[in-house]
């Protein structure tokens, strides 16, 4: 049978789950509950944390921090956070926004966790804390490639510059039913201009690999060029560097690699869905 | 907007009427808006368990051994069944009806068929807890090849799927392993064909997906009576099988439902409700067994695939002058509803076009795939797909709009249908033509007079052809899928059936009763309209719903066109193909 | 396992009720408390017949840890009505016949009920996306966006 602990501090949850391997945070319940509900997980402690550093929103700044018990509605609430509001409202409809969190969306599997691919287009970091200890700061990119070892601690908030200009930030999320249904890719990407030319880009996809990815081959075709027609070209190109869709019951491997060089196409020259 | 065309329609329905072309609200509504609607599981019970059953992960395996005893002693678990639990466990639907041999167990004994087969039940005091024990039964399979393709299983050496029809095709009338549909000579058609055109369709599975998953709650009541709150369609459908299945009178069973939460055709198979009854009797205790999503979306019976070839000949002003259609329905492992859905599908084609010469071939082959059953014209849609993609295709290939296409071939009243019926109120003529208008697509002077009031029955459109016979599929026979024709049937020949009985095989024991195969007498082309019904011969007894009585005729004639050369008698011979459910389709 | 106790107001009633440690909302509302008005329709959060206001916020109650609810406000369907009188949802959802076969209803009135309390005359555009999260496999959600526009300009609509 599942056992229970709330937590009221951060440190205490994190000593629980690094000293035993059955427990498992749970957030706002829509990756846990699931499983409890469908008799995957019948053994073990969920681990509940009541903290309000949980929840803590810094956004006012250059850097933001986000608690990783941010919920969806709450990013949407939050005018310092409109880039990231077509993220934060491709999840789900206005019931799970009120529960999912943005902690449990960088381990929701694919086709799930769009808003962890406009997380990693941000170059955002995790703040991870392992036992008592203090909080540290892993790379996104890093925490999702060992996402499917686990044990690397508790998930405390997610940081990450605020774009200075809005605008270069965009976020797609394409999937068959409208206007809501689940993803048959997302693509995020933070294209700052600096003398009409794109410096760092940053594309990231998700539903392309078995977690979301960075798209480092239409980074790199992006990197110093004017995002005219020819850099679009180029970058669809690229597109499909590194990317190891799945058959699913949404789309096949197949379909998911024809459609991405479009949309990605429409998305670099600002073109409608 | 609805609007009922009186020139086509004069007799169809009465202009007084109460409540159809008004709103008025309806009773369930104020429980709907109010959530006072009780659906099957909105009931509480005291000391209630829930049921979860254990399912084959193997799509085709044998059953070495089980092994029950950790989950037996798992905290909360009240009980564990097994196939040796369930009083009669073998059984089809349609078995309520006499049609088709028991071929599906309840619980699975000695091997599983599809992936998803239920083989141990556990009941427990909380759903957890039943979703815990579930992980600690121990069933040892020793997986066996598997089958997926409609005409894969078909051929020699194909692995048997199900061992009541070891043929992988369900048995018609204990003679045929396929429906099958004769009306004059296909062959010659082709032959005389400036086109011959073959294609092949292909439908998957469709889930229903109904928004409240299948399930139920049985309680006992008083005096050895078992109360069961069911999401059942058709309840007393659900009571009858149930009765059979835990083998009691179906006076001891009370059925409640009536509010369903979608069913769409998935909620006909009776999927939970004798394993809760019988778990109730076992358990002294209301039992609840509801299916989660991912159960109702993989094991909860989808629409069957279907495999159709359509074979046409076509001449180059348009018109087709033959059609073959070959279809294989995926009933997956076990009979359900799929037998029914290649008579409702036989009984459809050619599509709602006169065709001089018309065969088809209507196969429902067993495939280690999940059992498909009843959903939204099943049997029907898929072929209806497949006949109008072809008919787009022959209308390319004859360079005529699609529309008007439609309009020269589609059936005109009092045309003779290859059942042997003649069409009345078609209306086709009329429905693309006002789709045409809708669309503002152009249609020529020409399509636009023509009517489906006018040209039908003329000639040799009223008469049944001289009709080439084979006895290809006859079961038991060597030259089963192949075969010259057997016997050529003259022109007029109407398919008349000795007796009234309808056809019956199988039996509650699984036997199959004797079958008695229509033979065919010549039409009396002179002869005045012979009443509705006549009564059979003796011995038989026809059972009641098979037997209309003599006013059951239609009560309007048919429209003012001449009288069709054919049998105006619209009873059995054709009516067959609706027979199985005991009700006439005009 | 020892069941935890648990308070809360529902439908504007003190209710208290012991449940497991890792039971969810839905349960505990159903089978605990008796109020049938949330629906089980796939315990994994895609279909909204479960649909909840806890303190006024849509939730789903599948994936809604019980205990998480202590000392919270619980609304359902079944406490909409202010006795006889329907909410205006209500009225407009008849006289709209936006119910088929009325599963999906509770939530897609408590779906509604979260707009209308934020959004007193919300567009098309904004109804739709209100019930994106809500299925009606009977497909009626024509009816039902033009019986939730119709009750945003219903007198006495804006009662939550």
């Amino acid at each position: 049978m599942l056992d229970l602990r709330t937590c009221a501090s951060l440190s205490e949850a994190a000593g629980i789950l690094s000293g035993d391997r059955q427990a498992l945070l749970i957030g706002g319940g829509t990756l846990v509950m699931r499983d409890v509900n469908e008799g995957r997980l019948t053994e073990g402690t969920l681990v509940r944390v009541t903290d309000p550093a949980f929840r803590q929103m810094s956004t006012g700044g250059a850097r933001v921090e986000l608690g990783a018990g941010v919920t969806m509605a709450m990013v949407l609430a939050n005018r310092d956070l409109a880039f990231l509001h077509a993220a934060a409202r491709a999840i789900g409809g206005p019931a799970v926004r009120t529960m999912a969190t943005i902690g449990g969306n960088l381990f929701a599997a694919a086709p799930y966790g769009d808003f962890t691919v406009a997380l990693l287009a941000l170059d955002a970091q995790v703040v991870l804390q392992s036992g008592y200890g203090s909080g540290r700061a892993v790379a996104l990119e890093d925490f999702l490639s060992a996402r499917e070892r686990g044990g690397q601690g508790l998930v405390t908030a997610v940081q990450f510059a605020r774009p200075q200009n809005p605008a270069e930030f965009h976020f797609r999320k394409i999937s068959r039913v409208k206007p809501k249904g689940i993803s048959l890719l997302s693509i995020a990407a933070h294209l700052p201009l600096a003398g009409g030319r794109i410096a760092q880009a940053r594309v990231a996809y998700g539903a392309m690999a078995p977690t979301p990815i960075r798209a480092r081959g239409v980074e790199r075709a992006l990197d110093g060029k004017p995002l005219d027609q020819a850099a679009v070209q180029v970058a669809k190109q690229a597109a499909l560097e590194g990317c190891r869709p799945a058959t699913d019951a949404i789309a096949s491997e197949w379909y998911r690699r024809e459609i991405l060089p479009v949309h990605l196409g429409r998305l670099l020259a600002g073109e409608p869905r | 907007m609805l609007e009922l065309r009186k020139d086509l329609f004069a007799d169809e329905r009465d202009d007084n009427l109460n409540v159809i072309g008004k709103g008025v609200q309806r009773q369930d509504m104020p429980g709907h808006v109010t959530a006072r609607t009780r659906f099957f599981d909105d009931h509480a019970f005291d000391g209630m368990l829930h049921l979860k059953v254990v399912r084959s992960p193997h799509h085709h395996a044998r059953i070495r051994s089980i092994d029950t005893s950790a989950a037996e002693r798992a905290p909360g678990v009240k009980r564990v069944l097994r196939g040796a639990d369930v009083p009669v466990n073998k059984n089809t639907l349609l078995s309520l009806i006499n049609f088709g041999k028991d071929d599906e167990p309840s619980l699975a004994v000695s091997k599983v068929s599809y992936k998803g087969e239920p083989v141990i039940a556990i009941l427990a005091d909380s759903e957890a807890q039943a979703l815990a024990a579930r992980k600690l039964v121990r069933i040892d399979y020793d997986p066996l090849p598997a089958v997926f393709d409609v005409e894969e299983t078909l051929k020699p050496g194909a692995p048997v799927v199900n061992e009541t029809y070891p043929g992988n095709y369900f048995e018609y009338h204990e003679r045929f392993d396929h429906q099958k549909l004769r009306f004059g000579d296909v062959e010659r058609g082709f032959a005389s064909a400036d086109i011959v055109m073959e294609h092949r369709y292909q439908m998957s599975p469709i889930e229903h997906a109904p928004t409240e998953t299948n399930g139920s709650i049985a309680a006992p009541e008083q005096n050895g009576r078992y109360v069961v709150h069911s999401c059942a369609q058709g309840l007393f459908f659900a009571l009858g099988t149930t009765a059979k299945i835990v083998d009691v009178e179906s006076n001891q069973l009370h059925f409640i439902g009536g509010t369903v939460g979608g069913g769409f055709g998935g909620k006909v198979d009776s999927l939970t409700e004798p394993l809760a009854v019988l778990g109730a009797m076992l358990t002294g205790r209301p039992v609840r067994f509801v299916l989660d999503r991912e159960e109702e979306m993989l094991y909860g019976s989808p629409r069957g695939a279907e495999r159709i070839y359509i074979k046409d000949g076509l001449m180059r002003d348009g018109r087709i002058v033959a059609r073959h259609i070959r279809s294989y329905f995926d009933a997956g492992a076990y009979t359900r509803l799929s037998s029914y859905a290649a008579i409702k599908c036989t009984a459809h084609v050619p599509g709602p076009y006169w065709i001089p010469n018309v065969a088809s071939d209507i196969y429902v082959s067993y495939t280690n795939r999940c059992p498909s059953t009843a959903m939204r014209g099943f049997g029907v849609t898929a072929v209806d797909f497949a006949l109008e993609v072809q008919m787009d295709r022959l209308a390319e290939a004859a360079s005529m709009d699609p529309m008007e296409f439609r309009i020269l071939n589609a059936y005109r009243d009092g045309d003779m249908k290859p059942h042997r019926r003649a069409a009345k109120n078609t209306a086709l003529v009329e429905c693309v033509q006002v789709a045409a208008e809708k669309a503002n697509w152009p249609l020529s002077e020409q399509a636009k007079r023509a009517s489906s009031l006018i040209g039908g029955g003329a000639g040799e459109r009223a008469q049944i052809p001289a009709t080439q016979l084979d006895a290809r599929g006859q079961i038991g026979r060597p030259d089963t899928r192949s075969g010259p024709v057997t016997q050529v049937l003259p022109a007029g020949t109407s398919r008349i059936a000795p007796s009234k009985q309808p056809v019956m095989e199988g039996a509650r024991d699984g036997r199959a009763t004797p079958t008695q195969v229509p033979r065919y007498e010549p039409q009396r082309p002179t002869a005045p309209p012979p009443p509705a019904y006549q009564p059979a011969p003796p011995p038989y007894q026809p059972a009641s719903s098979y037997s209309p009585a003599p006013g059951h005729q239609p009560a309007s004639p048919p429209p003012a066109s001449p009288p069709p050369a054919a049998p105006a008698q619209t009873q059995h011979g054709a009516v067959r193909f609706s027979s199985v459910f005991g009700t006439r389709r005009r | 396992m020892a069941k935890l106790p648990i308070q809360f107001r529902l439908n504007g009633s003190d209710r208290a009720t012991f449940v497991d440690p890792a039971s969810n909302l839905l349960d505990t509302l159903r089978r605990g408390l008796g109020d049938f008005g949330p629906k089980y329709g796939c315990g994994q959060g895609t279909c909204g017949v479960c649909t909840v206001l806890v303190d006024g916020e849509p939730q789903l109650a599948c994936l809604t840890l019980a205990v998480s609810c202590e000392g919270r406000q619980i609304e359902t369907t079944s406490g909409m009505a202010d006795g006889p009188n329907l909410h205006p949802l209500q009225d407009a959802f008849m006289d709209h016949f936006a119910a088929q076969c009325g599963f999906c209803t509770p939530g897609m009135l408590t779906a509604a009920r979260a707009l209308l309390a934020k959004n007193p005359q919300p567009s098309r555009e904004e109804v739709v996306e209100a019930i994106s999260g809500n299925i009606c496999r009977c497909t009626g959600y024509e009816p039902i966006i033009a019986a939730i526009l119709a009750a945003a300009n219903a007198p006495g609509a804006r009662r939550a």
